[in-house]
């Protein structure tokens, strides 16, 4: 990716701008400024939304209702991206919504990679039955449309965040499952476990100052990734009416509701649209990024 | 073997779900009903026996493609799925068509001209490809092609251009996804010894990048394209939602939204098996595709 460029002899001997604009652009490219400031942003409003947010994003002022955002005809400058249809503030909706999705992806994350991990080197180490069973339970897993099965599931035991926990954490171990396992095969062999095991290190001394230092870079390009897939997953639940429970705002139901009324107020849709594109692209790249950082032989397997 | 194994495991998964809801009585049955009618209810629909008798009967029904009748429309959901696969697969196909059509292609010209505007072109696509959520790209497609510029319907079904605003949105990941795995593998591909011997040979380029290169990157990106085909057919819920298109995802959807059971696991069934089938399918296909795998 960073392949450096030998810069044409001619565009260094016209200005000094373009060889600072250069600098700049490869100062860009090597480090991930721009996904880091958008998370910066992110975890900010997450962690303070009521500072930040304008107006509480539960209140509904129908008069205003369905009013544009600032720059349109009619839109004021209190509610910058508009009002919806129950006359509340989009922007002070997004701003809480940022909270919800961030913590629940948190949440899932540390839950699934600390499962994933677990079985995955108790799986890779030891092999045998234990390996066959923990794979075979990937692939059934692969096999179990999530959607509509969340979907059931939040029908039968009523829409809740717990329940939303429960089946993504279920979802996506598994990912976890494999990559570290497939690290644990190759470390296994290694001299210092080998070493290690002969010293008469205890089985839990092993995994722990051993084998788990070896894949943390692993989880952690993993967990980053995921986050930013864990978002659009939750979404998309949200929008099918089986995510987090509606008066809460999050992105995916503020689509689902704004979509009855894309031909008059096309902001109510667009905007949670926007923030959740912006968010999954800045975790991707962050992960991209320290995937290529730590282990560049890791590039192919995803 | 192991496929009959996940098939029955997911479908315990389910039978157990729609359990936990409660006796399946309450739903036909209201308060004004007997003891008597009660219990005869359940002796009829089998409830009387113990849960994993229960359980085997309906698998062994289910076997023989019978889910019972749906709660409302009081038809076999059988005929119902079979109904509306027909559509589901027409959206699918138009989408599978539309990811290869964009993804093979691009995927192999960013990989050829690596760095130029083709393969920056490339980039970008599979980046919105992999960060937009599905639903919202297709309610912007509608606002943007039906709405504003009126070039397109809205969706539902009707002539070919119903069709393509919902396989746009339905295989837009999927190109991302084929775009990325062709580039990466064409890459490694061109700088490998046979196709550096085929340039030195005097091969047109035209020739080596689209027969010699291709063929032999292409055992990924098929994985993956017969992957998508059979996502395609569980993912068509969030689709089929958006553009009221009448496939399985969408009477999936309906069935959960109205509490319809019978229908409801008859649908995620199918999208189980058909899932297990297309992997079945795909691991026999490598055999033709790569014949080094035969001898294994």
């Amino acid at each position: 990716m960073s392949k450096t460029v030998a810069a044409p002899i001619g565009v260094l001997k016209t200005a000094d701008r373009s060889l600072i604009s250069r600098r700049v652009w490869t100062f860009l490219r090597r480090w991930p400024v721009l996904p880091c400031l958008i998370l910066a942003v992110l975890a900010v409003t997450g962690a303070v939304p009521d500072l930040i947010a304008p107006r509480d994003p539960y209140d509904a002022v129908l008069r205003q209702r369905l009013r544009p955002p600032a720059w349109m005809e009619g839109g004021s400058s209190e509610n910058l991206l508009g009002i919806d249809h129950l006359g509340r503030d989009v922007l002070s909706r997004l701003i809480h919504g940022a909270r919800v999705s961030l913590i629940l992806a948190v949440v899932v994350v540390l839950i699934s990679a600390a499962v994933g991990t677990v079985l995955g080197m108790i799986s890779g180490y030891y092999g045998g039955l234990v390996d066959d069973f923990v794979m075979r339970l990937v692939e059934i897993k692969q096999a179990v449309p999530l959607l509509l099965v969340a979907m059931i599931a939040a029908m039968v035991f009523g829409q809740s965040f717990t329940l939303l926990i429960v089946v993504l954490a279920f979802w996506s171990w598994t990912g976890f499952a494999r990559q570290v396992r497939t690290e644990v095969l190759h470390l296994r062999t290694r001299e210092y476990v080998l070493n290690a095991k002969i010293m008469g290190a205890s089985t839990f001394r092993i995994f722990s100052r051993h084998l788990l230092p070896g894949v943390s870079n692993v989880v952690v390009v993993l967990s980053t990734l995921l986050v930013g897939s864990l978002i659009l997953t939750e979404s998309v639940l949200s929008f099918l009416g089986a995510g987090i429970p509606p008066p809460r705002p999050a992105w995916g139901s503020m689509i689902a509701e704004g979509r009855e009324f894309l031909t008059n107020a096309w902001w109510i849709a667009t905007f949670p649209g926007v923030a959740i594109f912006l968010t999954v692209v800045a975790f991707n790249f962050l992960g991209d990024w320290l995937r290529d950082y730590w282990d560049p032989r890791l590039q192919q397997t995803r | 073997m192991f496929m009959v194994f996940t098939v029955i495991i997911v479908s315990a998964i389910i039978f157990a779900m729609s359990r936990v809801q409660g006796d399946p009585r309450f739903m036909y049955l209201d308060n004004n009903t007997t003891k008597e009618q009660w219990d005869a209810w359940g002796r009829q629909m089998g409830l009387d026996r113990p849960i994993v008798v229960q359980y085997f009967v309906w698998l062994g029904k289910a076997v023989r493609l019978d889910f019972g009748q749906s709660m409302w429309e009081k038809r076999p959901v059988t005929d119902l799925v079979m109904n509306r696969f027909p559509n589901t697969l027409q959206l699918g196909a138009a989408a599978w068509i539309f990811a290869v059509v964009v993804g093979l292609p691009l995927g192999v010209l960013s990989a050829v001209m690596r760095g130029t505007a083709w393969d920056y072109l490339g980039r970008t696509i599979a980046l919105f490809g992999q960060a937009l959520p599905p639903f919202w790209l297709g309610i912007m497609l509608i606002l943007l092609f039906a709405v504003q510029l009126e070039w397109l319907p809205i969706g539902r079904k009707g002539g070919p251009d119903h069709l393509i605003l919902p396989a746009i949105t339905l295989g837009w990941l999927a190109a991302a996804g084929l775009l990325r795995l062709v580039r990466s593998a064409m890459l490694e591909v061109l700088d490998s010894e046979f196709v550096k011997l085929a340039r030195a040979k005097g091969v047109t380029p035209w020739l080596v990048i689209w027969k010699h290169a291709l063929r032999n990157a292409l055992l990924v990106p098929l994985t993956y394209s017969v992957l998508i085909l059979s996502g395609f057919l569980a993912g068509t819920v969030v689709t089929e939602t958006v553009f009221q298109w009448p496939g399985v995802g969408r009477l999936a959807v309906q069935a959960i939204n109205t509490n319809d059971f019978p229908t409801m696991v008859g649908a995620v069934l199918f999208a189980t098996v058909l899932f297990v089938v297309a992997n079945l399918l795909l691991d026999i296909s490598y055999a033709f595709i790569d014949p080094r795998i035969r001898y294994r």
